[in-house]
């Protein structure tokens, strides 16, 4: 039982890492701020829920697998407000 | 032990910042630098608690408790020295120190 | 397999240092300087210092992040070009050669300490039991160097009475201004409802659970003070006159309890902030309790600065 739990972290580590990887080269690599906000939103939505996900597999009991979980939630909503504000910004700064 | 390697990327560390402490004009600048040598001195310290492991605990907790206090009082020196650089700003119009730094820029972008 | 993660850490934390310093605009190295904070909580945890690690995460990476991007943010709104200067090649070899020195030195002496390290875990052990918490951290702290905790609340004080000074003498007295959206509809406005709850909920947790596990009223004060940052960024509250009086009392109240505590414990058992047998933790609650909101307030305070005229060169 214990080796499947292992294998289930293992396997969706893995794939946040995946996400992460996918959204810091888009980081680095779209032109401009708009594009690199969308990339990010993987890295914090996919990225952290995979990670999330895996590490529920390894918690003893049911009120640190319920603190992960609002952790993900917390930072999918701030990233979600902090996004728009950075969005909002850069397109006042856009149009003189 | 990785607490070796630890103290190794302590001293870089506090090398680093002291290099960006003498080297640049800025104030702004010597804030960051004097933050990243605190951060090396504060590792040294951790790296000194973790091999005072014994007993059961992973770490010695007086050195570890000194540097929750030292972490905090490094903010409030930064937070003065902000203080002191933004009133150096609207007093002077710049922030160098140096006379004849390069950087000195007014709004219209020319030299001043 | 452990050290190929460290040394990893190791590297990116380097790294990231030297982006800092080399960084041509300050606001990229201010950026920078808070992702290297972030990776050195990381750090600290490998280390096993999980309290100095809430402790980095809540204010060496972030609130001293926030002070230095509201800095460079305020200097580059004023007009002021932040590039980075080249020094002169004389002092760029000297100052290359003495950080060399400083850091060699240092290394040496961290491969010469002494092994098996002095430690002084089997007092703490022995002594533990009679303060009534299980947190190593938070009874060295309250405890047994209660003497350090209560000269860092005074001298966080002085801090911000150093940077209140710094106002131009018209306007002592007045409120610092934060910078803000006055938009209702905005979502910082939204933020700010949302968040600040949830934010006072975990704060008291972690102030809570500091007795028995990591956590304490450092990391409690700065998510309130972060709280308290934020409903004023979004214009929800304004700051407050820094000549009020009883924002003034609400910040002494908190080193004033701890004195008092002090001179009761000198009174009854025998020292100045000894505790008495029985009354060891209920003491140390008090102080905590009483030291938060005038924690979080200083914290707070501190980072929105002085207030400043309208004059802006």
């Amino acid at each position: 039982m214990s080796l499947l739990l292992d294998a289930v972290t293992v396997l969706a580590v893995l794939l946040g890492m995946l996400f992460f990887l996918a959204g810091t080269v888009g980081l680095l690599r779209f032109p401009d701020s708009l594009t690199r906000l969308h990339a990010l939103t993987k890295a914090d939505n996919l990225g952290l829920g995979f990670v999330v996900i895996g590490l529920l597999a390894q918690t003893s009991s049911v009120l640190a697998g319920a603190k992960l979980l609002l952790i993900w939630g917390l930072v999918m909503w701030a990233s979600a407000a902090v996004s728009q504000l950075i969005a909002r910004s850069v397109r006042e700064d856009a149009e003189p | 032990m990785n607490a070796t390697l630890f103290g190794m990327c302590a001293a870089a560390l506090v090398g680093i910042g002291l290099y960006g402490l003498i080297v640049n004009p800025q104030p702004l600048r010597k804030i960051l630098s004097f933050n990243l040598i605190g951060n090396g001195v504060f590792l040294v310290c951790a790296v000194i608690a973790r091999k005072g492991a014994a007993l059961g605990m992973a770490g010695d907790p007086v050195p570890q408790a000194l540097l929750i206090t030292a972490i905090v009082v490094a903010f409030s020196a930064s937070a003065l020295a902000v203080a002191l650089l933004l009133r150096l700003f609207e007093v002077s119009g710049t922030t160098s120190l140096d006379e004849d730094s390069p950087a000195r820029t007014d709004r219209d972008g020319q030299p001043s | 397999m452990s050290v190929v993660l460290d040394l990893a850490l190791i590297l990116v934390i380097l790294a990231l240092a030297l982006w800092v310093m080399l960084a041509r605009e300050t606001f990229v190295a201010v950026t920078s300087f808070i992702a290297y904070g972030l990776l050195l909580t990381l750090a600290w945890v490998r280390l096993a210092a999980v309290d100095v690690a809430m402790t980095e995460a809540a204010i060496g990476a972030g609130l001293t992040g926030a002070l230095l991007i509201g800095a460079a943010s305020r200097l580059r709104k004023s007009g002021y070009t932040l590039r980075r200067a080249q020094a002169s090649l004389p002092r760029r070899s000297l100052a290359l050669a003495v950080s060399v020195t400083v850091s060699a030195v240092l290394a040496i002496c961290l491969l010469w300490l002494p092994e098996p390290s002095p430690t002084l875990v089997p007092e703490v052990t022995a002594a533990i039991p009679a303060t009534g918490v299980g947190n190593p951290i938070t009874a060295v702290l309250l405890a047994f160097r209660a003497m350090d905790t209560l000269l860092e609340a005074i001298v966080l004080l002085f801090a911000l009475i150093g940077v209140w000074s710094l106002a131009p003498n018209e306007l002592w007295g007045t409120r610092p201004d934060v910078p803000h959206h006055a938009d209702p509809q905005d979502v910082l406005a939204y933020v700010a409802r949302v968040l600040p709850p949830i934010g006072i909920v975990v704060a008291v947790y972690i102030l809570w659970v500091g007795a028995d596990h990591p956590g304490g009223k450092f990391q409690a004060a700065t998510i309130l003070a972060a709280m308290w940052l934020l409903l004023m960024m979004a214009g929800l509250v304004k700051a407050p006159p820094i000549g009020r009086r009883a924002l003034r009392a609400w910040l002494v109240a908190g080193p004033l309890v701890f004195v008092a505590i002090g001179v009761y414990g000198a009174l009854s058992a025998g020292a100045f902030l000894a505790y008495p047998e029985a009354l060891a933790k209920p003491l140390i609650v008090v102080i905590e309790v009483a030291l938060l909101p005038s924690l979080a307030m200083t914290l707070a305070l501190l980072l929105i600065g002085a207030p400043r005229g309208a004059s802006t060169p």
